[in-house]
């Protein structure tokens, strides 16, 4: 087990460490990294300065090095708005993006084992018909228009839900929830059901039967045990693409997460924070991907002894 | 040998399955069919009883019948299966559960896709006990642990922490079977238990079997499609084609004397009986599709007697002698072609 | 002679609704695509969109783009003003359906190079890499374990800022981000194909590797591509709606659907047709294409082909069937 963690940590940092050296010669590759933490009308004595102040001028290599022990101290430099470190910025958005994404994954998976089951053990049934328009939902409507239709519905015109913000309680998280939530639970739903309907026909699910294994115990421990590596697969996948909903619903609702200040401050051109929360939800990532590779793990045993044999 | 007399269906208590008439129906995206046709059988305790019949003849069809197995597509559209007393498919589900176990249980044919690949083997061996005994998962795994060395797996106490992707095809076939007779039930089904095994492997599984059900009493339902195995084996023999029983006796008398012209083929076509240099004979054609099994006898396609009678009426399974039957209307003649 | 003019009437029998092959193919998917309604209205919907993406901005003249101070705020479905106004006006008075159409042209200028582009690379850079095996798919695959792991809007959000967002680097990085998806299944089919016989056959004949993925692999592989194409065409215009919609995708003054829906949603109080309209077009689309992506995959599946040749009715009740088998 210690093996297959090593292993995976170390692929799973390939990534990462693209992602960080990327962001490094991008920023350099435009000729001069100071315009980025400018603002445009910056004048260029301003530009020489904060060069020299940061490093800019430097050979490459030194630059590399001071980014390198940058990233490892947590310091992206000031935010350019309010002077306030970048790092700290980011690490305060953090857990209401964390929030946000945890309900909504839990809900995603809780949600999509009863559905797609159902949906498996009732072909044509009413989950089944529920689980194919959700999943055609999630491939096909953008969820920011879902937001803006669901703003428009509940909360102008029947005024039942707050139109954005954190401030009414419970009833501010709905809208940002089932926006969020409507891709991860249409297409999990949609692979729990393919995975029980194998599994419900697989061999192995008729030997417990002729032990005189109950219907519970069939779906419960047989079924659905087999049926969620597949399901943690694509969970993970999920939880990683939430980023990308995470940025449009925070923007939408005023979620005072990562996602908002990463749009923040690229319309106001706060390179540091933008870095910042860029690099904190790739190792953010990173770890998730370290997560369900031992959720796999230890779901399936072959799959330990495939990855240290 | 004692199956001729315990044959002649006059000692009731010594049956352990009887089935009556038992008729399945596929429903498939080209149609429905009757995939198994009016099957009848009984299985003596102690004995070995195999269903012989090439792929696609209905015979395991059959015994998922029996065990209550059917995929949702299949459905038992006529019969009874009596063990016990009681019929199988008239009881409730739950009262049958309660059966599957102590009084029926099934012998996979593949025992790698059977057992379930994410749980250590001794927690399913400890299923059966945990299901109808209500033991605590440390008595079961006892329980499995006896039952592993009982079933010829060395060191049982280490291995049971195993997965059975761990184990090699005989084993996992051996760990099928210990799950089988967990809880000595009544009538064991062995759906072709050693087919996906080499031979050497083969013969030690059902060398096993037969021990098992000496210890246990059991009557054995034995299905496969390898004559040498029901030569060896089995005690009676019932001879599948097309979903229905066409022949059925003890062994040695059906093998031979034959009266059905389709078993007369099975085994013409088997070499050991053939001379070196000779022509191998082999039955011509192919077993009806099951969507067009023509009216009158489904092997007339095939058959070196067929007559206009074949082709206008179906022959029914009827009782040449004592414990022999079967479906041709020339079955008496047939003992002499 | 009479067993030849008997052979001749087989194949004729044979052959009587079938003239060519070609031609044969042809008619029996015209045939498939009438005999599945959703399916058929699904491909004339894309039809109309690409002929409007063509040809529409040639047909609205200026209402989309010159503001009538006269006609502002305009409510929908009115006729008053002429068929350019009936979705409507926005507040400087520019006809809502001539700016759905002109972002058609965008929206469809982002989307259709990224997935030409990309299933070109892709499946190029897949085929390869499955066909050579070795050190060349190890490090194809783990460029694309790389570009997968990290969500694309991460990727697209840094290199937006620094560099300009524009059409062309829009193209570009959705690009980037959807290579993956058609090198991992170009490598998996060609990886399996290289092991066939025919394509064992070939190599023996001493045929350039070129010269087998060419014709004997491509032809195999492209039908898995192109179904994969169709629906990760929505996953594109989905990609850039939402980047136009965050600020960081298509600029003003050109305009993208995506781009309409942000610019109308302050509005959504009063003038609710500005964010509702152009949703609708990415919905009606989207929808489409995922539809039309179903039922590639099940005409180029011989396997399931037969699910096209039947009544809707009979198909539920048969996939019911296969799926418990």
């Amino acid at each position: 087990m210690l093996t297959f963690l090593r292993q995976r940590v170390l692929s799973s940092a390939v990534p990462l460490v693209v992602v960080v050296l990327g962001v490094f010669l991008m920023a350099r590759l435009t000729g001069n990294p100071a315009s980025l933490y400018l603002p445009e009308n910056a004048t260029q004595q301003m530009r020489d300065e904060f060069s020299r102040a940061h490093g800019f001028d430097k050979p490459l290599l030194a630059q590399m090095v001071d980014y390198f022990s940058g990233v490892i101290r947590l310091d992206f430099g000031q935010s350019l708005r309010t002077g306030e470190s970048a790092s700290t910025m980011a690490l305060r958005a953090y857990p209401a993006t964390l929030q946000l994404a945890t309900v909504t994954m839990v809900l995603a998976v809780l949600l999509a084992i009863v559905i797609g089951s159902w949906a498996a053990l009732n072909p044509n049934g009413v989950a089944d018909r529920v689980s194919s328009f959700m999943s055609m939902t999630a491939a096909s409507v953008p969820d920011f228009w879902l937001a803006i239709v669901g703003i428009w519905i509940f909360a102008l015109t029947l005024g039942m839900l707050p139109t954005s913000g954190v401030d009414a309680g419970a009833l501010s998280w709905v809208l940002p929830i089932l926006t969020l939530l409507i891709r991860p639970l249409g297409v999990l739903t949609q692979v729990v059901r393919g995975a029980m309907i194998s599994a419900l026909s697989a061999p192995y699910v008729k030997l417990a039967r002729s032990k005189g294994a109950d219907e519970y115990r069939v779906i419960s421990r047989h079924a659905l045990r087999n049926a969620s590596p597949p399901a943690l697969t694509v969970a993970g996948d999920l939880a990683v693409g939430l980023v990308n909903g995470a940025v449009v619903v925070e923007t939408i609702f005023g979620w005072p997460g990562i996602g908002k200040l990463m749009i923040d401050s690229i319309l106001e051109r706060d390179f540091a924070v933008l870095q910042a929360a860029v690099l904190l939800t790739a190792v953010t990532i990173f770890a998730l991907n370290i997560l369900i590779d031992i959720g796999y793990a230890l779901l399936d045993a072959r799959v330990r002894r495939k990855v240290t044999a | 040998m004692t199956t001729i007399s315990s044959a002649g269906g006059g000692q009731m208590d010594g049956i352990g399955l009887d089935v009556d008439g038992l008729s399945v129906d596929v429903h498939t995206p080209q149609g429905t069919a009757r995939a198994v046709d009016g099957v009848s059988f009984r299985a003596f305790r102690g004995q070995t009883l195999a269903l012989l019949g090439e792929s696609g003849c209905g015979k395991s069809m059959t015994a998922h019948a029996i065990a209550g197995l059917l995929e949702p597509t299949a459905e038992v559209v006529a019969g009874t299966v009596h063990l016990n007393g009681a019929d199988l498919l008239s009881l409730s589900r739950k009262k049958r559960r309660k059966l599957a176990g102590p009084m029926l249980s099934i012998v996979f044919q593949d025992a790698l896709t059977a057992l379930n690949p994410v749980y250590k083997v001794g927690t399913q061996l400890a299923e059966p006990f945990r299901i109808h005994q209500g033991l605590s998962a440390k008595e079961a795994k006892e329980k499995a642990i006896e039952l592993m060395a009982h079933v010829g797996i060395p060191e049982p106490a280490s291995r049971i922490d195993f997965y059975p992707h761990q184990f090699s095809g005989g084993m996992r076939q051996r760990l099928l079977i210990a799950m089988a007779v967990a809880l000595s039930p009544k009538v064991l089904i062995a759906d072709e238990p050693t087919t996906a095994l080499d031979v050497t492997v083969q013969a030690q599984i059902l060398a096993l079997l037969a021990k098992l059900r000496e210890e246990h009493e059991m009557a054995v339902i034995l299905i496969t499609h390898d004559l040498a195995v029901v030569a060896e084996q089995a005690d009676r023999v019932a001879v599948m084609y097309a979903g229905r029983v066409v022949e059925e006796g003890p062994v040695e008398e059906v093998f031979e004397h034959p009266r059905h012209p389709y078993t007369q083929g099975l085994l013409a076509a088997v070499p050991v009986n053939a001379e070196r240099g000779a022509d191998l004979s082999s039955i011509p054609g192919a077993p009806p599709d099951l969507f067009s099994i023509p009216s009158g006898c489904a092997y007339q396609a095939r058959c070196p007697l067929v007559q206009d009678i074949c082709r206008a009426q179906r022959p029914r399974l009827e009782a040449l002698s004592e414990g022999r039957a079967a479906a041709c209307h020339f079955a008496q003649e047939a003992q002499d072609a | 002679m009479t067993q030849d003019s008997s052979v001749a009437t087989l194949s004729a029998d044979a052959t009587a609704d079938v003239p060519t092959p070609v031609k044969a193919r042809s008619e029996r998917w015209s045939n498939m695509l009438l005999r599945d309604p959703m399916a058929a209205i699904a491909a004339a919907i894309l039809l109309v969109v690409a002929l409007v993406a063509v040809f529409g901005p040639l047909l609205i003249g200026e209402s989309a783009t010159r503001g009538n101070l006269a006609l502002t705020r305009l409510a929908p479905f009115g006729t008053a003003h002429g068929w350019e106004y009936f979705l409507g006006s926005d507040l400087l008075g520019r006809s809502v359906l001539g700016r759905l159409i002109l972002a058609t042209r965008t929206t469809m200028s982002v989307a259709v190079p990224v997935v030409l582009l990309s299933l070109a690379i892709g499946s190029i850079v897949g085929m390869w890499a499955g066909y050579h095996r070795g050190w060349r798919e190890t490090s194809a695959m783990r460029l694309a374990d790389v570009i997968l792991s990290f969500p694309s809007l991460l990727l697209a959000v840094v290199v937006l800022y620094i560099y300009s967002p524009n059409v062309a680097n829009i193209v570009l990085i959705l690009t980037i981000a959807r290579i993956p998806i058609y090198l991992r299944t170009a490598r998996a089919e060609s990886a399996e194909l290289r092991s066939r016989l025919f394509v064992d056959a070939a190599r023996t004949f001493g045929a350039s590797s070129g010269a087998i993925i060419r014709r004997h692999i491509f032809p195999v592989v492209l039908p898995t591509l192109l179904t994969v194409a169709a629906l990760d065409f929505c996953y594109v215009m989905l990609a850039e709606s939402s980047l136009s919609f965050l600020g960081i995708g298509v600029q003003p003054p050109d305009v993208s659907w995506g781009l309409m829906v942000a610019q109308g949603k302050s509005y959504l109080r009063t003038e609710w047709w500005l964010s509702i309209f152009p949703g609708l077009a990415i919905v009606i689309t989207t929808v489409s294409a995922n539809i039309l992506a179903a039922w590639v995959r099940i005409a180029t599946d011989p396997g399931q082909r037969w699910r096209l040749t039947t009544s809707r009715k009979r198909r539920s009740l048969r996939r019911t069937v296969m799926e418990a088998q």
